[in-house]
């Protein structure tokens, strides 16, 4: 880095600077570029980490995470909800397929830090009490898996395209059923599935 | 080894560019679906990182003296959704992006910012003529959208500043976008083809992607279809094939394609004409319709 780094300007407070450091030598640098901000972040964060806050299936999780960490990452590994799948971490598979305020997204292309106040749903968050979700029956009703790594994302993907009332037929659910690959070619079974929970919900 | 960065996160469109002229390294982060790849595959390691998702002003759209301003941030979903009359071709290309996931979270400003020759947004913007709107401490300026692009994956956005907006002309005419690829995983457009008829000013606009090191804008055949429609008779049956074809040809002729793994240059130099043809046909038949 050769460009002289401008002064930290005071506005620019905790709240929208995050500082990450994740190597010893680390500090250093990030010193000589915003002194006051990195030691106030260092206060606040203990270092290496910043503190997140995800409201995750209605509850609130407060984590210290690099701002690097993708939300996928730590759904999977911070907080344990291993439902949600990596396939590609690069938004082609939908496995990890997640909703934010009720719309899909993928969560291997969005950071933690960027998710914090928006309400997450994984597939953990769909059941009530001991009842499955209408689309998780209809899953099992049309066996629509067989090795099961896409489900979760399918699964979430479904109820939102349920939702945005885009499962009217079978084409439609195809098309805005896309994002989400099945390395085992279900996808007839999982159609079916989605057009019945669709189906049912209609009635 | 060094593994830090850091994250900036603005809550106005002020503090944005105060953070981007301290910080001229500082990525910008949008829907994340192009940077997010490069950060999970290490192809990137910005020092920082400017999340654009909290700025209120970049996440809305307007309409204002004929044109749309639509926010750099404002998401394909919205824009299919909310903008499929005003800005048909954008909310058409907008429709082929991705898949739904990718759509609710990536938008026109980051199409922009990674000036990609295969963006979808960009032939649906030269084919309008818009303008993109950039900020920076300095300032605010438009840049033609014929401008933005000076290579692949390079703009004329200065390192201190943002795209806030374009500036898209409100239809005046039938509007036509198509573009050749394998659908879903597969990202990139082997070639696509945007189409703008104004018809109170009897002008075509065009726009090619993915067929050049910038996406480009077929002149000639502009100025011909320009001339020879039969802007006095809009039926269905008054374009004839020898002009469709022409059409055609000029789109391809002014096409810059290379080999490459998704086709040939002389594969997308045909699929070109074809799209060409294909949409000046369709065009016109709405225009009849009217
Ligand atoms: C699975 C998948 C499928 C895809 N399919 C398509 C497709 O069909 N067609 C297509 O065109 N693209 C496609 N893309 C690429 C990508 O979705 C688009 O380029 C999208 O428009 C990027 O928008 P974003 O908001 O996610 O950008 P980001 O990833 O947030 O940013 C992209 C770039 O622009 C810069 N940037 C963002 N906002 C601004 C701003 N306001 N000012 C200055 N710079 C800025 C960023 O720093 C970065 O360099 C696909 C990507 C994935 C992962
Ligand atoms: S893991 Fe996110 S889309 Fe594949
Ligand atoms: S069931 Fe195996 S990938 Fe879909």
């Amino acid at each position: 880095m050769t460009d002289e780094p401008a002064p930290e300007s005071s506005a620019h407070t905790r709240r929208t600077v995050l500082k990450s450091t994740a190597a010893a030598a680390a500090g250093t640098v990030v010193a000589s570029h915003h002194t006051s901000v990195a030691s106030a972040e260092t206060a606040h964060t203990g270092g290496a980490r910043t503190r997140v806050t995800l409201s995750v299936n209605g509850e609130r999780h407060r984590i210290a995470i690099e701002p690097r960490v993708t939300l996928l990452d730590a759904l999977r590994d911070r907080l344990g909800l291993t439902g949600t799948k990596k396939g590609c971490d690069r938004g082609e598979c939908g496995a990890c397929t997640v909703l934010a305020d009720g719309e899909r997204i993928k969560s291997c292309l969005t950071l933690a830090v960027m998710r914090q106040g928006a309400e997450i749903t994984t597939v953990e968050g769909l059941t009530r009490g001991d009842d499955l979700h209408p689309v998780q029956e209809a899953f099992i009703r049309h066996d629509a898996f067989q090795c099961g790594a896409c489900t979760p994302g399918q699964i979430m993907s479904a109820v939102a395209c349920i939702d945005e009332g885009h499962a009217g037929s079978e084409a439609e659910i195809r098309e805005w059923m896309s994002g989400n690959l099945c390395r085992c070619a279900a996808y007839q079974n999982i159609v079916a599935a989605v057009a019945d929970a669709a189906e049912e919900g209609r009635r | 080894m060094v593994v830090s960065m850091d994250f900036l996160r603005p809550a106005s469109l002020a503090e944005a560019l105060e953070l981007k002229a301290a910080n001229p390294d500082a990525v910008p982060i949008a829907g994340g679906t192009d940077v997010m790849v490069e950060l999970n595959f290490d192809k990137r390691r910005p020092a920082a990182l400017l999340d654009l998702g909290r700025v209120p002003e970049l996440a809305t759209w307007r309409a204002e003296n004929g044109r749309v301003r639509l926010g750099a941030t404002v998401p394909y979903t919205r824009i299919v959704d909310e903008l499929g009359d005003v800005l048909p071709g954008l909310a058409m290309a907008a429709r082929t992006v991705g898949s739904p996931q990718i759509r609710n979270r990536a938008g026109v400003g980051g199409n922009l910012g990674s000036a990609s020759p295969a963006g979808d947004a960009h032939p649906p913007l030269l084919a309008t003529g818009a303008d993109v709107e950039v900020a920076s401490t300095r300032g605010t300026r438009t840049v033609p959208i014929g401008e933005f692009f000076l290579g692949p994956k390079r703009s004329a956005l200065a390192a201190d500043e943002l795209v806030t907006a374009v500036l898209v002309p409100v239809a005046a005419g039938p509007q036509q976008f198509a573009k050749v690829g394998t659908r879903n995983a597969m990202v990139i457009a082997v070639c696509s083809f945007g189409l703008a008829l104004d018809t109170t000013r009897r002008t075509v606009g065009t726009g090619i992607g993915s067929a050049g090191p910038v996406p480009l804008r077929a002149a000639a055949a502009e100025d011909f279809a320009a001339e020879v429609l039969p802007w006095d008779e809009p039926a269905a049956n008054t374009l004839t094939d020898d002009t469709a074809k022409e059409f055609g040809e000029l789109v391809a002729a002014a096409a810059r394609p290379i080999d490459d793994v998704r086709g040939s240059a002389a594969y997308r130099r045909h699929a070109l004409a074809v799209l060409a043809r294909r949409t000046l046909r369709w065009a016109w038949q709405d225009v009849s319709g009217r």
